[in-house]
């Protein structure tokens, strides 16, 4: 037995813990930014980036919504795209080898390197950042939801075998919903990629979002401003993250007991 | 009801051909109750999925209330080992599930099958529990649902296969007596599996005995004890030890099964 005590136990400690953490970590970089005097180009202060970022609120907001949508818009194609392939991917074993060796291959492609690409075919405008995106999560959500919906219990199918079930609705009444917690495995997985994807899109060809602001600002020394939508960028991955947690809960109640 | 005639499968396995069941010339009556046991392995589970038309024979007919089975029926259920509940679906959804996958009932024949979901659920006294997730249950109430659910279309001919096995020995006892209480109301033919001696003896008004290796019917025994009956408390106890030690006899002997001459005496056609 682990001895139990308020601080793993508590559920005032689980949020005072993390939030310790991060004062703690801020804290850190401002004394290094004193103690070695660090200039404020290279590195900024904590202070010099919230001042930075309330020079320009909007432009920030503005950047940080665009970024949002592409991400998000991305995602969302994703998941429309990926489920259902995955979906004739198990009920097909000839398509499983048609099309799963030509998946893992896309997938080998380092995503980065098609950038350049998607510009030149999509310009300037949010669709070469929509497909960055789709081609970053499109692979963990297709193998987790084939790879849930293939592990259905064998009792389960044979139950539905025994009550004359069609091969449909094996799949929409069984083998779809036996599935959703390795999908949902896949998506958070997914969405974390996501963010990087839109940032890749924006690096490449842009004119707004939180990674051209990034670039540019690289390019004119500007570094607190690039801090500041460093920091936005990892605000909006976590909070898509524990978005998908919540709606997990709330979708899949049932599947909390087995963790 | 269920007739099986010179019923053999063979499986085409990894290491060559297994033969699982072999000549098995088997009827069962409308209404009644026939445990089969047998050691692991011996083609229980095999033998009711022939029955429940999950697997077509290799050799010989399997009839049920005289047709011959070509695949699933909606008047055989079938109730697995492991309660087999999807996990998503509340208690009641998981009762309906049968009547929600059948493509010929009509959406208004459903509803009437919800009255009759809850008077199953009080039947097996798990009235107030219909919301419930199936996590949110135990083992016992679990196997429960899934008796329920087995019921849910008044089958003609229920296969069961090691129903209570995973189940302690309490509870067991317990899903035994509502077992029999159930059959009796409902007169359903029923066919279940089990390694259980006492439970075959408790059970059954006729206990078959498969032998191993190839599967073959080794002998039939007739249970002519009254019913109720139980295991601690009853009258017959004389009657069960008698009957226990004969299936014992059957089950450890190793010479060669009965000879098919003999089936046909103990098992008029
Ligand atoms: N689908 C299959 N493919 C190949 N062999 C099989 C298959 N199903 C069953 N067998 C074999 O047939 C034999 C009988 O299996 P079965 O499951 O019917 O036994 P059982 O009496 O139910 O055993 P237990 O009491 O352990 O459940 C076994 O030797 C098994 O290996
Ligand atoms: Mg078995």
């Amino acid at each position: 037995m682990t001895k139990r005590s308020w601080w793993t136990e508590s559920r005032t400690a689980a949020v005072l813990l993390p939030v310790a953490g991060l004062i703690a970590a801020i804290g850190l970089w401002w004394l290094a930014t004193i103690v070695f005097a660090v200039p404020k180009f290279l590195v900024p202060s904590p202070a010099d980036v919230v001042a930075r970022a309330a020079e320009d609120p909007m432009m920030l907001l503005e950047s940080t919504w665009v970024s949002l949508a592409e991400t998000v818009g991305g995602f969302l194609l994703a998941v429309v795209i990926g489920v259902p392939i995955a979906l004739l991917i198990v009920r097909s074993a000839i398509l499983e080898r048609l099309v799963y060796p030509l998946l893992l291959m896309v997938n080998a492609i380092p995503k980065i390197a098609v950038a350049p690409l998607l510009a030149v075919w999509m310009g300037f405008g949010p669709s070469p950042k929509v497909v960055m995106v789709v081609l970053m999560c499109f692979f963990p959500i297709v193998i987790s939801t084939a790879q849930g919906m293939k592990s259905t219990p064998v009792e389960l199918v044979e139950l539905l075998r025994s009550l004359n079930a069609s091969r449909t609705q094996e799949f929409f009444k069984l083998r779809i919903w036996h599935a959703m917690p390795q999908i949902f495995t896949g998506l958070k997985v997914a969405i974390s990629l996501a963010v990087i994807g839109s940032v890749i899109g924006e690096f490449i060809a842009a004119t707004k979002g939180l990674g051209y602001l990034i670039y540019t600002s690289g390019a004119s020394a500007d570094t607190a401003l690039a801090f500041a939508a460093i920091l936005l960028l990892s605000i909006m991955s976590i909070v898509l993250f524990y978005g998908l947690v919540l709606l997990e809960h709330r979708l899949l109640p049932w599947a909390q007991e087995k963790r | 009801m269920i007739r099986l005639d010179g019923v053999g499968q063979v499986f085409d396995g990894r290491e060559g051909r297994i033969t699982a069941l072999e000549k098995i010339d088997l009827h069962v009556r409308a209404g009644e109750f026939v445990t089969l046991i047998g050691r692991s392995g011996c083609g229980k589970s095999t033998l009711l999925r022939l029955i429940a038309g999950l697997l077509s024979p290799t050799s010989g007919t399997v009839r049920v209330a005289g047709e011959p089975v070509s695949g699933p029926r909606p008047d055989v259920s079938f109730m697995f080992q492991r309660p087999a509940l999807l996990a998503w679906r509340s208690v009641l959804a998981n009762v309906l599930l049968p009547v929600e996958l059948d493509r010929s009932t009509a959406a208004r024949d459903k509803a009437a099958y919800r009255d009759r979901a809850h008077e199953l659920l009080e039947l097996v006294g798990l009235q107030g529990f219909e919301r419930r997730l199936p996590h949110e249950l135990s083992g016992g109430m679990q196997q429960r649902v899934s008796l329920c659910r087995s019921l849910i279309r008044d089958p003609k001919v229920m296969l069961m296969d090691e129903p209570f096995s995973a189940l302690d020995a309490l509870t067991r006892t317990e899903l035994s007596e509502e077992l029999q209480r159930i059959k009796m109301e409902l007169s359903t033919t029923i066919v279940f599996v089990t390694h259980s001696i006492d439970e075959a003896v408790v059970l059954a008004d006729r206990a078959v005995v498969l032998s191993p290796r190839p599967g073959r019917l080794r002998d039939v025994v007739e249970i002519d004890i009254p019913r109720p009956r139980s295991l601690g408390q009853n009258g017959h106890v004389a009657d069960v030890a008698r009957i226990s030690s004969r299936l014992h006899a059957l089950l450890a002997d190793k010479t060669p099964p009965i000879a098919e001459r003999l089936v046909d005496e103990v098992w008029p056609r």
